[in-house]
């Protein structure tokens, strides 16, 4: 009954691909095949990720996080929670596991949502491939306007959540 | 290309561990397990979505979408569905240089791409996971109508 409370959404989603391949069976088998084309891209990208997430936990003590990341870390935060971000590579789902092991070890809210907002919108390899297929101009502004409109976000946010629910998600992370 | 570093990174790391601290190690890989355990269900779920949804909306059919449209309604749509998919970058520069050529407007294809990389529909629950539910709704939300200043902003900047 656990288990199936915990995969609630992937069952739902199977009995729904099924319905779809009884009544238009092509559209089935692509769904099927490109459903296990993205199990098979996250089986590669994931062990390395939680591998080094597993090291960076036990191995980086929470007071280096808290220095460079934490309540009191100011713009030094700032900047290396986009720099952090910028420099990675994959999707966003990505981001939120080490975002967890960040929260755990005491790293400011709003340098997490910073970082997050760095990860989805800043990235280099991206920006570079953007400025070739859309242009320098096109690429140059958004890069401008997001790094302010991330830290403007993060911000915003960390003012509309209060400090119990900070703490329940902190207790997510260290349960 | 990107995960092959990505193993060599970990796996050295892996190795230099296991050679200072073994009991860390295995801490470490317990550890690691433990997240990845904890992770699978609603990721699995999540998976399963993308593979339908980006299965049902094809390029091909997003492309009419937005090339039929313009103005604030086009960008409405093309903020939706930028907001829903989760397209790789990769795949979708070409697509919104491509779609640019065919004569989509840059405000459209600019809120599309910052929908696309900021907003997830699809990858809610699990970031709800990480963050709760207030968190996730407001980062979302926010960086939805972050969107259309951007977009607002390039056009000006680009035309």
């Amino acid at each position: 009954m656990k288990f199936l409370k915990r995969y609630v959404l992937f069952i739902f989603i199977v009995i729904l691909d099924v319905i779809i391949l009884l009544t238009n069976k092509e559209l089935g088998i692509n769904i099927f095949l490109n459903t296990s084309k993205n199990f098979l891209d996250m089986l590669e990208v994931i062990p390395p990720i939680f591998l080094l997430l597993g090291l960076l936990d036990v191995w980086v003590p929470r007071e280096t996080i808290i220095k460079y990341l934490g309540e009191n870390s100011g713009i030094t935060g700032i900047v290396l929670s986009i720099f952090l971000g910028a420099a990675a590579a994959g999707p966003l789902y990505g981001a939120f596991p080490i975002a967890g092991v960040m929260i755990k070890k005491g790293a400011r809210f709003s340098n997490i949502l910073i970082f997050l907002g760095a990860w989805s919108t800043l990235k280099i390899p991206m920006f570079l491939f953007e400025m070739s297929s859309l242009g320098y101009k096109f690429a140059v502004t958004r890069w401008i306007v997001d790094v302010v409109g991330i830290i403007i976000i993060a911000m915003l946010i960390d003012r509309l959540v209060n400090n119990e629910e900070k703490e329940k998600i902190f207790k997510k992370h260290t349960a | 290309m990107f995960t092959a570093v990505l193993y060599c990174i970990s796996l050295s790391f892996l190795a230099f561990s296991f050679f200072k601290d073994k009991k860390k190690t295995k801490e470490a890989l317990a550890k690691c397990w433990k997240s990845f355990e904890n992770i699978l269900p609603p990721f699995a779920g999540v998976l399963a979505l993308i593979g339908l949804v980006l299965t049902v909306l094809t390029p091909d059919l997003i492309s009419k979408i937005i090339g039929a449209k313009t103005g604030f309604l086009g960008m409405f749509i093309t903020s939706i569905i930028g907001a829903i998919t989760l397209v790789p970058g990769f795949v979708a520069f070409p697509l919104a240089a491509s779609l640019l050529q065919k004569g989509a407007g840059v405000m459209q294809i600019a809120v599309f791409i910052s929908t696309l990389m900021m907003v997830g529909l699809v990858t809610m629950p699990l970031e709800v996971s990480y963050f709760g539910k207030k968190t996730t709704i407001l980062r979302n939300l926010l960086s939805y109508i972050f969107s259309f200043i951007v977009a607002f902003i390039i056009g000006m900047v680009v035309s």
